[in-house]
C-alpha cells in the first residue's frame, strides 16, 4: 500500500467535503447521487463508529479521571470516583515533586535520543552504499540484513544480556542502547527511498568531484526528510516504549527508564491509586505530545514500515 | 508486504551514481558505509543468535563463566518433556488464538467504516491509533486497575447488570488470558486500522462508481470489491499480528506477572525465568530456540504466501 497516495485520497476527500449541504461524501464506495439505502448505511457506519470510539476511550479517560481524584476516594471504588468530581492536581504534583520520575524520563529521553541518532545514520549509510556503490558482495550483504527482519529481538534478550555483561556495560544507557541500533527494517526503508530518488543531483555532485561522504551528507540526505523524520519517530516511539531490554539490563533504580519505572509502581504505591493512574498518564504523556505534533509522520512511518512489536 | 513505501515510486533499479570512475576505490566506500551498521548487526543480531544455538547445547550458566559443559540436547529434551513448558507453550498459542481473529476483524470493520463516512477521522485516529503508541507499562496499569477486583470499573459493571459476586478478571485462572487478551485488542489495535486505511486508499474510486451505477447495493460493494482487492493487505496483517503475539511478554509479566499458578506463563516468560531466576542459560537457550523457531516458521509462511501473491498479480 503507498502511504502516499493515503494522503492524497485525504486531501481529496477534505476539499470534496466542503460542500457543507452535501452528505457525508465517503471517501470509498460512491454514494451515486445519494440514493437512500446509501444513505441508511451511512448513517449507521457513522453510528457504529462514534460509539466503538468512545467505548475506545473510556479507558484512558477513566484512568484520567481517576489520576485527577484524590487517593482516599480511588481507594473506595469505583462508584466514588464516579461521584467524586472535586478535581485535585495532587498526584501529579506528589509525582513531579518526588526525584524517580524526572529519573525516568531523563533515562527514556537520552537512551531514545541517542538510539536515534545511531540507527538512523549507521541505517542511512548502510542503504545508501546498498543503493548506489557497486561492490562485490552487495547482493550477499543486503541478502544478510534482509534476514534479520525476520529475528525476533525479544528472543535475544539473555544472549544480549550475558554480552553486555561480559564488556561490563550492564547498568548503564548504553545497555539500552546499542542493541537497538541495528535495527534492519530501517536500512530497509532508506534503501527503498533511495533507489526511487532520482540521481542527476547526485551526478551533478559527482561531476565537481564530491567524494561519496560527501554526496551522501549534502545531496542525498537533505532530499530524505520524510523518511529521516519517520524513520526517527518509529525509532524514538520503539526505543522509548521497550519494556524487555531495560527490565533486564538496568537495575540501578537511578538508570531505569519509564516502562521499568511504571513496572514498579504498582508494587511500591500500594492504595495510592490515584497516583498509580497519574504515573501511567504521565508516562504515556511524551508519547501523546508526539503524535499529536506528528500525527502524519508517524501513521507513515508505521504504515509504511510495517513494524509492529 | 512489508515492502515500505514511504518513497516515491519506485524507479528502476540502476545502482551506481555517475560514471563509475575506479571500481576499488567505490567498493572501498561502500564498505566503509556499510562497516558500522554492519558492527552493530553482527554484535547484537547475529552473534546472540549464534551464542543462543551454542548454549542450548550447554548447561551455561548466568552464574558461572564460560560455557560449562557439552550436553548435547539434553536441554531440548528436558524441555520437550516439561510439562512447563507445553504449558507455556499453549498459553502463547491461546494468546494468538483470542486476539488475532478480533484484531483482525475488527480493525477490518472500524477502517471500511472510517473509510465509508470519510469524516471525522481525527477522532477515530485518536481513539483507536493512540494506544498503540503508548508503552505497554502504562496501558497495564490501565487496565490492572479498570480489573480491580470487586470495586473496579469491569466488576462493578458486571454488578451494576445484575451479576453477583463477579470474579477477579486477572485472578481467575480461566479469565486472567482473556483480560490480557482484550487490553492487548484495546491497546493494539490502531496498528491493523492504520494498514487497513492505507489499503482502501489503493482502490480506485471508479471500481465503487461502476458497481453503483450497475444498482450494487453498499453491501454488495463491500463483499465483492472491498474484501477480495484487501485480500493482499489481509494476509499481511494476519501474519504480522500472528508473529506479534506469539512474541507476547510485556502484558503477562505486567499485569499477572504468569499468575494465577502458572496459569498465564509464555514462552518467553518462561525463558526470562529460567535464565534470570534459574540462571538457567543453556535451558533458556533452548527453549528460546524453539519459540525462534516457530516464529521463523511463520515468517517463512509469510514470505512464501507473499511470492505466490506477487507471482499472482504479474500473471493476473
Amino acid at each position: 500500500m503507498s502511504t502516499s497516495s493515503l494522503q492524497e485520497n485525504r486531501r481529496r476527500s477534505r476539499s470534496s467535503g466542503v460542500s457543507a449541504a452535501a452528505p457525508p461524501l465517503g471517501a470509498g464506495p460512491s454514494t451515486a447521487g445519494g440514493d437512500r439505502s446509501g444513505r441508511v448505511f451511512n448513517v449507521v457506519s457513522w453510528i457504529v463508529l462514534v460509539v466503538s470510539a468512545v467505548l475506545w476511550l473510556i479507558p484512558s479517560l477513566w484512568a484520567v479521571k481517576t489520576s485527577l481524584t484524590p487517593n482516599s476516594t480511588s481507594a473506595l471504588g469505583t462508584g466514588p470516583i464516579l461521584r467524586d468530581w472535586r478535581l485535585t492536581f495532587e498526584s501529579y504534583a506528589t509525582l513531579l515533586r518526588g526525584g524517580d520520575l524526572w529519573n525516568w524520563y531523563l533515562a527514556s529521553a537520552v537512551t531514545s535520543v541517542v538510539s536515534v541518532l545511531l540507527t538512523v545514520v549507521l541505517g542511512s549509510m548502510a542503504a545508501y552504499a546498498l543503493s548506489r556503490l557497486q561492490f562485490r558482495g552487495r547482493k550477499l550483504v543486503f541478502l544478510l540484513i534482509l534476514g534479520g527482519i525476520m529475528i525476533p529481538p525479544q528472543v535475544l534478550i539473555v544472549p544480549i544480556f550475558q554480552e553486555l555483561d561480559v564488556v561490563g556495560l550492564l547498568n548503564t544507557y548504553w545497555a539500552v542502547i546499542l542493541p537497538q541500533v541495528p535495527a534492519v527494517i530501517v536500512v530497509f526503508v532508506f534503501k527503498q527511498f533511495f533507489d526511487g530518488l532520482p540521481k542527476d543531483f547526485e551526478e551533478a555532485a559527482r561531476i565537481d568531484g564530491a567524494g561519496f561522504w560527501t554526496t551522501y551528507r549534502l545531496v542525498v540526505m537533505p532530499l530524505s526528510k520524510p523518511v529521516i523524520g519517520a524513520m526517527s519517530i518509529i525509532t524514538f516511539v520503539g526505543v522509548w516504549n521497550n519494556l524487555i531490554l531495560p527490565l533486564f539490563v538496568l537495575s540501578n533504580p537511578k538508570l531505569i527508564t519509564i516502562p521499568v519505572g511504571l513496572a514498579t509502581v504498582q508494587g511500591s504505591f500500594g492504595q495510592r491509586l490515584s497516583d498509580i493512574q497519574a504515573s501511567s498518564i504521565l508516562g504515556a504523556l511524551p508519547l501523546v505530545i508526539l503524535f499529536l505534533l506528528f500525527q502524519r509522520r508517524i501513521v507513515e512511518g508505521v504504515a509504511g514500515s510495517g513494524l509492529k512489536g | 508486504m512489508t515492502a515500505p513505501t514511504l518513497a516515491s515510486p519506485r524507479a528502476a533499479t540502476s545502482t551506481s551514481a555517475g560514471p563509475p570512475p575506479r571500481r576499488s576505490s567505490q567498493a572501498r566506500s561502500a564498505w566503509l558505509f556499510v562497516a558500522p551498521f554492519g558492527l552493530f548487526y553482527l554484535l547484537f543480531l547475529v552473534w546472540p543468535v549464534a551464542y543462543m544455538f551454542i548454549t542450548s547445547l550447554f548447561d551455561t550458566s548466568l552464574v558461572r563463566p564460560g560455557f560449562g559443559d557439552f550436553v548435547g540436547l539434553a536441554n531440548y529434551r528436558e524441555m520437550l518433556t516439561k510439562p512447563e513448558f507445553w504449558s507455556a507453550l499453549w498459553h502463547t498459542v491461546q494468546f494468538t488464538l483470542y486476539t488475532v481473529p478480533p484484531l483482525v476483524v475488527l480493525a477490518f470493520v472500524f477502517a471500511v467504516l472510517a473509510n465509508q463516512v470519510g469524516r471525522g477521522e481525527w477522532l477515530f485516529r485518536l481513539a483507536f491509533f493512540v494506544p498503540f503508541i503508548l508503552p505497554s507499562a502504562a496501558i497495564a496499569l490501565i487496565w490492572s486497575f479498570i480489573y480491580t477486583p470487586s470495586t473496579g470499573l469491569w466488576n462493578s459493571l458486571q454488578a451494576a447488570l445484575g451479576v453477583e459476586s463477579p470474579s477477579p478478571v486477572l485472578g481467575t485462572p480461566d479469565l486472567a488470558m482473556i483480560g490480557i487478551a482484550i487490553t492487548t485488542v484495546w491497546w493494539t489495535i490502531g496498528f491493523n486500522f492504520i494498514l487497513y486505511l492505507a489499503g482502501l486508499q489503493d482502490i480506485p474510486r471508479e471500481v465503487y462508481e461502476a458497481a453503483s451505477v450497475d444498482g450494487a447495493s453498499r453491501w454488495q460493494q463491500i463483499r465483492s470489491i472491498t474484501i477480495p482487492m484487501l485480500s493482499r493487505t489481509t494476509t499481511l496483517v494476519v501474519l504480522l499480528q500472528i508473529i506479534a503475539s506469539l512474541k507476547i511478554f510485556d502484558q503477562v509479566y505486567l499485569m499477572t506477572g504468569g499468575g494465577p499458578g502458572i496459569s498465564t506463563q509464555v514462552l518467553l516468560g518462561l525463558v526470562t525465568t529460567t535464565a534470570f531466576t534459574d540462571y538457567r542459560v543453556g535451558a533458556a537457550s533452548a527453549a528460546s530456540v524453539l519459540l525462534f523457531l516457530v516464529i521463523l516458521l511463520v515468517t517463512l509462511v509469510r514470505q512464501v504466501v507473499e511470492r505466490f501473491q506477487q507471482r499472482k498479480d504479474v500473471t493476473s
